[in-house]
């Protein structure tokens, strides 16, 4: 990996206060382990002590001698999450997916904020009536304000997509990093098992799980996303742990007798959480549409819950007539699928510059 | 005076960062003839890398640039030449020797095919005489059983001989120059021996002019005629080799020669150059190295010291050093 | 004025005080090897990577041991074996007349305080995520007892003094220093429980060279100061005699030959040696009184099937029948005198036959 350049580099950085020493060093104190003072007069000023802070440039010259990679996490300009921050902040497809994520969640909690009909009630004389003035994207099958519902959907898809995405994260990086740590028989048996999940038809899966465990909530298929979903978000903390765990800073804390649980939670942990973000950030999308997918099969949500997967699905088979049915609950389904992916890439992109 | 074979002027590279522009080289002038070694010698970001991937035009770009110079090859400049002639030239009569002979080499293609590419693309020869002369290039570059070798992956050799099949890539075509940067910086002491052994033996035998770059002041000594040592993207002192050695004339060359631990005494302490390389980002003002110098003065601070012609009694000419005392410094 | 541990630590008293000139590390026999398996599910050993054998020496009170080989010759894992980060599969490793090679829990944290290590790269031995205080003020958290609560931000302070450091840097992170000043905070983090035996692998290695003099004089400085003994392990043969007392080179997992500075670098008497000496490249362009170059060929055997006898056999332009069948056993060579008269691993071992100046 490429040295960073590193833009906060002090000019000014002294070396160690000068002056002020008193005399020579003298011997050391008696070491031995006894009790070890320094000798009074401290140690003498250390000749040719750096001045100038680091320089590297991020560019590959070659000439660097003996200088090792460093693995997903090495340290980088000025710290990870600030150097991603800064590059976020001024990359418009992240600016814009945040927008519209912030958005969804907004109307998600609060729905009342931008509609202010009811999704439930529907007015059968208007049945998939098209416009018409205070209901821009006109009615359902059922009468009701195609608006408001497309608005209340995002509730369903926000929560199942948000859960799931916690759930297989949580799950995934405590059984991967567990895996990738400690190795051995864990590990093996870990990588079975995730194997077994990866190997599941998702919405065969789907179609089985959710017929046998039913209930009128969105846990169930939030249950089932996470099952799913962990062993993916597994194998990356597993990988990225394996490579924290080679750095030398780790077998530092090993030598100076650290405990695992030390180790891991101060050492690998904070440097090994970055590609776990990326891919979980991509995969809520993916969840949001997996829940939408269920729901228009009729296992995920069931009404009377407003979902867009719900919709669609009734929506579907009158595409003839009222194409409006469709368009609103797909298209805001649709960029907001949309806007998680490119947030996940925004973000790859900021945490691991290599694969730019 | 004919043209000589590779001939920077006044060379300069920018880099753009995210923090502002960085000289990365600040007006780098070396030359190097047929037959000759010329030794660039640089701690890690001195420039002494980036001013050979200018001249073999493989800077990265962005965010780098070359902002201005001249890389003359037999008088004529590369820089200004169409994309097209350049890569001509770069294919037939310039090469290029990196560190690291793992990540050059195509992992996926046995080497004896990467060697044979190279005749049948260059020279268009058939694949049969491609992969005979390539055979005879391992056994050149004393790979042993060069035969049966050749259907070998890059993954499959040692350090010294991937290093060894990298010279044998960039002698493929005879080239004129060779530019050969770290070549054995990552092998152990015994197989660097081989290797740099091998490298003068083939610049002999084949007339080439060699730029070498190297941070190692021990492997310099062995093969190089010149020396040029960079310093902050710049070139601080150029001398024949012996010269340079015995009679430095300018400090950082001396603070470097100190520094060095040698094999055959047991010194109490070494000398030590305080402080660390600067910021191509800030660059002091005046000479680059006045922070750290020993004989850094008032003038040393304001004035940036130009390249001064070195008239040593002992005749040595072509010397040059970037240093407002570098009489005192080589009669020091 | 610095202190740099303000509390004495009695519970932290040894019971066995050594005498100035009885080794505080004495290592026997130790030997490392890595098994090599096949399978995924159900592993199947297809043999061993002998990474160490047989290696054995005695590092005495505030002495430099330099251990110098080429990549693969195990130097490495000697490091690893004598700060416990690995187990040997063999051996003895006695610190104060304790093996430590059979500690855990508890009392090998108590070793740990006194054999600490300074790691090659200091790119990647500091934590990124972490200030240059919590780096350097872990080794209390670990260790509660050797500093209490409220010194240890002054302790810090003081060590960062001690290398060299502004301690006003306490809470910079890492790649707010350059590669030397980085070392430099490692060296303070391995100086903070006051060890007895620092365990030095390649520190200098990867530093530019007007970088590794400072280095190298502060682990001087510093070795004076504290009276530490050091374990200087490096590829670099000119640095490894410019601190150590003694020299051990190391090939294939065994020492070939040790001895002081003197007797290693100016009299060695074994192959190996004398080829490592002889390519070592001279930063003086004057052919003065130098050996004539031995060029070895081939390279080094893998480590997974090395040869018999002796390990250097197939690159030894000495080799005979012998060499082959019976291993040789480092000890001082019979006939030989003055400084050529040290351990030697060596049939045949004597001094070259060109004479330095």
């Amino acid at each position: 990996m490429p040295e960073p350049f590193d833009p906060r580099y002090d000019m000014t950085e002294a070396i160690a206060p000068a002056g002020g020493r008193g005399g020579g060093g003298g011997g050391g104190g008696g070491v031995g382990g006894g009790p070890m003072d320094l000798p009074a007069s401290g140690p003498q000023p250390l000749k040719g002590g750096p001045r100038r802070g680091p320089w590297r440039l991020a560019l590959p010259w070659r000439g660097e001698p003996g200088r090792r990679s460093g693995g997903p996490a090495a340290p980088t300009g000025r710290g990870l999450w600030t150097d991603a921050w800064h590059d976020l902040r001024r990359n418009p497809v992240f600016v814009a997916s945040a927008l519209i994520i912030v958005f969804l969640v907004l109307i998600a909690i609060w729905p009342q904020l931008i509609a202010s009909g009811n999704p439930y009630h529907g007015d059968l004389a208007r049945a998939q009536d098209g416009p018409a003035p205070g209901h821009p994207f006109g009615y359902d099958l059922q009468g009701r304000d195609v608006y408001t519902r497309t608005v209340y959907g995002a509730r369903a898809s926000i929560t199942v997509g948000i859960c799931a995405t916690l759930g297989a994260a949580l799950l995934g990086s405590v059984l991967g990093g567990l895996a990738g740590y400690f190795g051995g028989w864990w590990d093996t048996l870990l990588s079975r098992i995730a194997d077994v999940f990866f190997g599941i038809p998702i919405l065969l899966g789907g179609l089985v799980f959710l017929s046998v465990v039913t209930s009128g909530s969105v846990w169930p298929v939030v249950g089932f996303i996470v099952l799913l979903g962990w062993p993916q978000i597994s194998r990356i903390a597993r990988g990225s742990v394996v490579t924290v765990k080679e750095h030398d800073y780790v077998q530092a804390a090993r030598v100076l007798g650290a405990s695992s649980g030390r180790t891991l939670l101060r050492h690998i942990a904070p440097n090994a959480v970055a590609p776990v973000i990326v891919v979980a950030t991509i995969a809520l999308g993916t969840y949001i549409s997996l829940e939408a997918t269920l729901s228009f099969l009729g296992v995920g949500l069931k009404p009377p819950t407003v979902s867009w997967g719900i919709d669609i699905s009734s929506a579907a088979t009158q595409i003839r007539n009222a194409p409006h049915m469709l368009l609103w609950p797909a298209g805001a389904l649709s960029i907001t699928v949309l806007a998680f992916i490119m947030l996940g890439d925004a973000v790859r992109d900021a945490l691991d510059p290599k694969l730019r | 005076m004919a043209a000589r074979l590779l001939d920077v002027r006044d060379l300069r590279v920018e880099f753009r960062t995210r923090d502002g522009i960085a000289e990365a080289v600040g007006g780098v002038s070396y030359a190097v003839d047929a037959g000759r070694t010329l030794a660039v010698l640089g701690e890690s970001g001195s420039g002494k890398s980036v001013t050979a991937q200018a001249v073999m035009g493989i800077l990265d770009s962005p965010p780098g640039r070359v902002t201005g110079g001249q890389v003359l090859f037999r008088g004529r400049d590369l820089l200004t030449m169409g994309a097209e002639e350049r890569r001509r030239i770069r294919g037939a009569a310039l090469a290029m020797i990196f560190q690291d002979a793992l990540s050059a080499l195509n992992p996926v293609l046995p080497v004896g095919a990467q060697l044979a590419e190279m005749y049948e693309v260059h020279r268009g020869m058939s694949r049969r005489d491609a992969r005979r002369r390539a055979v005879e290039l391992m056994d050149r570059v004393r790979i042993p059983a060069a035969g049966q070798r050749a259907g070998d992956y890059p993954h499959q050799f040692s350090g010294g001989m991937r290093q060894r099949i990298m010279i044998a890539m960039a002698m493929a075509l005879e080239p004129d120059l060779i530019i050969a940067d770290e070549p054995t910086t990552a092998l152990d002491v015994t197989v660097q021996a081989q290797v740099m052994e091998l490298l003068a033996e083939l610049r002999r035998e084949y007339a080439m002019g060699l730029v070498l770059i190297t941070h190692d002041l021990g492997v310099v000594a062995d093969v190089a005629d010149t020396i040029a040592v960079m310093y902050a993207g710049r070139i601080v002192e150029t001398a024949p080799v012996r010269d340079l050695y015995r009679r430095p004339a300018h400090p950082y060359t001396r603070g470097l020669l100190d520094s060095v631990p040698r094999v055959d005494d047991r010194g109490e302490r070494l000398y030590a150059i305080k402080g660390a390389p600067p910021s191509p980002l800030a660059l002091p003002s005046g000479c680059p190295f006045h922070p750290r110098c020993p004989r850094a003065q008032e003038v040393c601070r304001v004035e940036r010291p130009p390249l001064y012609e070195v008239t040593a009694d002992a005749g040595a000419d072509g010397r040059t050093s970037a240093c407002h005392f570098w009489k005192e410094e080589l009669h020091a | 004025m610095p202190e740099l541990m303000p509390e004495p630590m009695p519970e932290h008293m040894p019971e066995h005080m050594p005498e100035p000139d009885e080794p505080v590390l004495e290592v026997r026999d130790l030997a490392k090897l890595y098994p090599l398996t096949q399978g995924v599910v159900f592993k199947r050993r297809i043999g061993a990577v002998r990474a160490v054998d047989t290696v054995s020496f005695a590092l005495r009170r505030g002495e430099t041991l330099g251990i110098v080989g080429e990549s693969g010759c195990g130097k490495s894992t000697v490091a690893k074996l004598l700060v416990s980060l690995e187990r040997p599969t063999a051996g003895t490793i006695h610190y104060r007349g304790e093996d430590i090679t059979r500690l855990s829990g508890r009392a090998l944290r108590a070793v740990r305080r006194n054999i600490q290590m300074v790691f090659q790269d200091p790119y990647t031995s500091l934590n990124p995520r972490m200030t240059v205080g919590d780096i350097i003020g872990e080794p209390f958290e670990i260790h509660p007892e050797a500093a209490p609560k409220g010194n240890r931000r002054r302790a810090v302070r003081d060590l960062l003094d001690v290398v060299g450091l502004n301690p006003e840097h306490i809470n910079r992170y890492p790649h707010q220093f350059s590669g030397g000043q980085r070392q430099r905070i490692g060296i303070a983090r391995g100086l903070a429980l006051r060890p007895e035996i620092i365990v030095a692998d390649e520190p200098v290695s990867a530093l530019d060279v007007s970088v590794q003099a400072q280095v190298v004089n502060l682990m001087e400085t510093l070795q004076d100061e504290f009276d530490l003994s050091y374990v200087f392990i490096a590829h670099d043969l000119s640095v490894v005699r410019h601190i150590s007392d003694r020299v051990a080179v190391m090939y294939l997992g065994r020492f070939a030959e040790t001895g002081t500075g003197r007797e290693i670098y100016d009299h060695p008497t074994h192959p190996y040696t004398q080829a490592l000496l002889s390519a070592v490249p001279d930063p003086d362009p004057e052919p003065r009184a130098r050996p004539t170059r031995i060029l070895l060929t081939g390279d080094v055997p893998s480590p997974a099937n090395p040869p018999s006898g002796c390990r250097f056999r197939t690159r030894c332009w000495k080799a005979q029948e012998r060499c082959a069948t019976e291993v040789p056993v480092l000890a001082v060579p019979t006939g030989l005198a003055g400084p050529a008269a040290h351990a030697s691993a060596c049939h045949f071992a004597e001094e070259r036959a060109e004479v330095r100046a």
